[in-house]
């Protein structure tokens, strides 16, 4: 029996939504116990947002909310209650990591700041994921993926300069931000367990936005080195030849030529017209570039997305075809790395889930549970505390659970 | 004051391009003495310049993030200078070796015997071919981590396939999701969020494989399919396909269950973007736009009206937003609890006062870049704050200390070494 990287490691998740759940999943699915303290009633919003399975609006089957809480067990606690507290300082006892996304206004209303709880865990790490921060004068702004994008990331660069700057997927700043709160979480609680430091996690999501690796980061440090902005440029009409994304016979693929791959390209095409010393990157003139596509398109017309794929890649030049999720879902690679897993679920049934977002054979990511219905774990968990039967009714009428 | 997180580990970065050498620059943020191992033999693609030795006017065409050197100048060593090298260049030590020859290898091997963790992301099976493997690293240090980030994974069919961020993310699907709602993917701007998720996946896999192998004794080796990690974020849209068939396109800026979009303001190409979700909120944006008529418009009475007539819609709120500054309108809105923010540019963000009050910019300053502001980290520790120690590091800037202090070479093999080839802060001549 392989262990998981993290059993045996508590974790009480106060998070909804994206951001938050994206970060305690995968605490959860490399062996963490995830405690997911959801509000009584209505539960985490992200069950309330879509998709639905068959389409039809149910807590219990929302693709969104059943990938982000695999392998954690769900209780419901109001924290605005005295008791409901008292529950959460007993579960703290055994906690080394608490995580969660509310408006920074909110754990310190509830009396749930740093101080409080690591007065009961000193060597607790607390991860506070937020929109801009714990401090500054955003602090308060209320966002969304779009928003965070648009101050944090390249969108204003993005896109076409004849219309609006683009966005990317929707919510996937979100999941990114709660991918780098994992990472934050994980270094800390490392430190936690080596230095002897427990302390507080700040993670802004417009920050790890415009600290981003993707176009952020080196655009803003470019400006620095010489003043000039990321703009949009048009990307069909540009000098590149080829540009990034070509149409062919059955879609669009995605290739990089450039002047690194260049001597490869004229090779795998190996055609007369190709040899132009004109199209030699970088395409100078438009009619050079113009030239080039009343050649390149017919080539790209006449070839499949897998023709060119495959053509290219035995040329070792970077190339892909556009997927859509269904060529995703069945796609040989994918399958015979058995990426994706079916798991079962009493109320959403079985159904195929993104698996293993990276291979630890020695301590690997495990389904063991699927994601929690809301309340399920009310008895088993606050019971261990040594609450009776009884004694959940009565909290339950309080409207505690 | 106590010691960062991950203070006495030491990494081995044999990271190429965007992804590695940032997630060990996040490693090397939270303490752990990260040691880059580059050659002066060989110029890895889009590592530290599209070209060793770009002309000024090669620079000069390129967009500024690839060809932004230092006031538009490649200089003496363009490879210091390299926008996007010098972003995940800082608190790392530089040496570097020629791993092609067998003394080079014998160079690696010492440095792996005294590390926790080597970390790489090379064109599927480069290293292999150098004798490189997870089973040759390990007869040398028998715990020794070895992560390998590559676009595919380390076996199936498109084990070597070639692929970039770019093509990860088309392969992904994510062209076809983020397209403008009227224009096919051909009008996408190239974007690499799965280099930014391949990095922190990397870093994230090292930390849970040292936190094993501090509770069990035992290395791993650790294998990262960019594209399976990408797929997990966005699973929801993943499932959309496995609950129900349906292969979803792109809403563009919009979103399935709110009013969502960027918006045009006053002055040269400013917008601002703007969700309105809820009933309250549209009560908030009525009020900011001053209770003009057309927020009576029985299409946009119920949140569910509003969305499906959108279209509609949208011009009444750019009729609003127009007439403002790109951050006015967004400070109204915010008053009346409106959620929005205006469309930041690089020259935007700078002046962000957010930003400035966070201290998220840092001043460094490179020997060879100048003194400028660097976007900083992307979260904050309350005990044991982080910060650039170090500048982004030159190419075999810390070559005497890793060879002679930590490596244990007499003066006499450092020169031998520098004879031959390993040894050296500038790219050999071959190379343009």
């Amino acid at each position: 029996m392989v262990s998981q990287a993290l059993e045996g490691v508590r974790v009480l998740d106060l998070t909804r939504h994206v951001a938050g759940p994206m970060c305690t999943k995968l605490l959860a699915d490399y062996g963490a116990d995830v405690i997911k303290i959801e509000r009584p009633g209505r539960g985490d919003p992200a069950r309330w947002i879509g998709p639905f399975l068959h389409d039809l609006p149910h807590p219990e089957r929302s693709g969104l909310f059943l990938h982000l809480n695999t392998n954690k067990r769900g209780i419901t606690l109001n924290l605005k209650t005295e008791t409901g507290r008292a529950i959460f300082f007993r579960l703290l006892a055994t906690a080394d990591i608490v995580v969660e996304n509310f408006h920074p206004r909110v754990m310190p209303s509830l009396g749930l700041d740093y101080a409080a709880l690591s007065a009961v865990r000193p060597n607790l790490v607390m991860t506070s994921i937020s929109n801009f921060g714990q401090t500054g004068p955003y602090r308060d702004w209320s966002a969304s993926d779009l928003i965070l994008y648009a101050m944090g990331h390249e969108m204003w660069g993005t896109g076409q300069p004849d219309a609006e700057p683009a966005g990317m997927a929707n919510k996937l700043n979100l999941h990114m931000a709660g991918l780098m709160a994992y990472m934050a979480t994980l270094g800390a609680f490392f430190g936690a367990q080596f230095q002897g430091v427990g302390q507080q996690v700040d993670v802004s999501i417009m920050e790890v936005l415009a600290s981003s690796i993707d176009r952020r980061a080196p655009s803003l440090l470019a400006y620095q080195y010489c003043g000039e902005r990321a703009v949009r440029i048009p990307s069909v009409h540009g000098v590149d030849a080829p540009p990034f994304v070509n149409y062919c016979a059955d879609g669009f693929f995605e290739i990089t030529v450039g002047i690194n791959w260049w001597a490869e390209f004229v090779s795998a095409i190996g055609e007369d017209w190709i040899r132009d010393p004109e199209f030699k990157p970088p395409v100078r003139t438009v009619q050079a570039r113009e030239r080039f596509d009343s050649h390149w398109i017919p080539w790209c017309m006449a070839r499949t997305k897998k023709e060119i794929v495959s053509l290219f890649q035995k040329a070792g030049i970077p190339c892909a075809p556009l997927n859509t999720t269904e060529d995703l879902v069945n796609d040989p690679q994918l399958t015979e790395r058995g990426f994706f897993i079916d798991i079962d679920h009493p109320m959403a049934g079985r159904l195929t889930y993104p698996g293993a977002p990276f291979r630890l054979p020695a301590s690997p990511f495990q389904i063991r549970r699927p994601a929690p219905m809301l309340g399920q774990h009310n008895s088993e968990i606050i019971g261990e505390l040594g609450y009776s039967a009884g004694d959940l009714e009565v909290l339950s009428a309080a409207g505690v659970i | 004051m106590p010691g960062l997180p991950l203070e006495g580990l030491r990494i081995v970065d044999l990271g190429v391009a965007l992804a590695v050498p940032y997630g060990t620059m996040l490693l090397a943020d939270l303490g752990a003495q990260v040691i880059r191992v580059e050659s002066t033999q060989v110029f890895p693609n889009q590592t530290r310049g599209i070209l060793a030795r770009p002309s000024k006017k090669a620079v000069e065409t390129m967009a500024p993030i690839s060809g932004g050197y230092p006031d538009r100048e490649p200089g003496e060593r363009p490879w210091n200078r390299f926008p996007w090298a010098n972003c995940t260049g800082r608190n790392k030590l530089g040496m570097t070796v020629d791993l092609r020859k067998p003394s080079g290898l014998a160079v690696l091997s010492r440095l792996v015997r005294i590390s926790d963790a080597v970390v790489e992301n090379n064109t599927p099976a480069s290293l292999e071919r150098l004798g490189i493997t997870y089973e040759w690293l390990r007869a040398i240090r028998e715990d020794i981590i070895y992560v390998q980030l590559s676009s595919f994974g380390q076996n199936g069919p498109y084990r070597d396939y070639r692929a970039l961020g770019l093509q990860v993310d088309a392969f992904c699907g994510h062209d076809m999701l983020r397209r403008y709602r009227d224009r096919d993917p051909s009008y996408n701007t190239w974007a690499v969020p799965s280099d930014f998720a391949g990095g922190v996946a990397a870093a994230s896999a090292c930390i849970l494989a040292l936190l094993h192998r501090r509770r069990t004794g035992q290395g791993q080796h650790v294998d990262i399919s960019m594209v399976e990690n990408f797929i997990n974020l966005i699973g929801h849209i993943v499932m959309d396909y496995t609950m129900n068939g349906r292969v979803q396109e792109s809403y563009g800026n919009r979103d399935p269950d709110m009013v969502q979009g960027v918006y045009r303001c006053k002055g040269d190409d400013r917008w601002v973007a703007i969700t309105i979700a809820t009933d309250e909120q549209w009560k908030g944006f009525v009020a900011a736009a001053g209770n003009p008529e057309w927020t009576r418009d029985p299409r946009f009475t119920t949140v569910t009206d509003r969305i499906r007539n959108q279209d509609a819609l949208d011009p009444f709120i750019q009729s609003f937003t127009s007439q403002y500054d790109h951050r006015d309108v967004a400070e109204l809105l915010q008053r009346h609890g409106v959620p929005a923010g205006p469309v930041l540019d690089d020259a935007d963000a700078f002046a962000d006062p957010h930003l400035k009050a966070r201290g998220f910019f840092i001043p460094v300053s490179h020997p060879d870049a100048g003194r400028h502001l660097y976007p900083g980290m992307p979260w904050k520790l309350s005990r044991t704050p982080l910060g650039v120690r170090t500048p982004p590091v030159r190419l075999g800037e810390h070559n005497q200390y890793i060879y002679k202090e930590l490596l244990g070479y007499s003066d006499e093999e450092y020169r031998e070494l520098e004879t031959e080839g390993h040894i050296g802060t500038e790219y050999a001549p071959h190379i343009r």
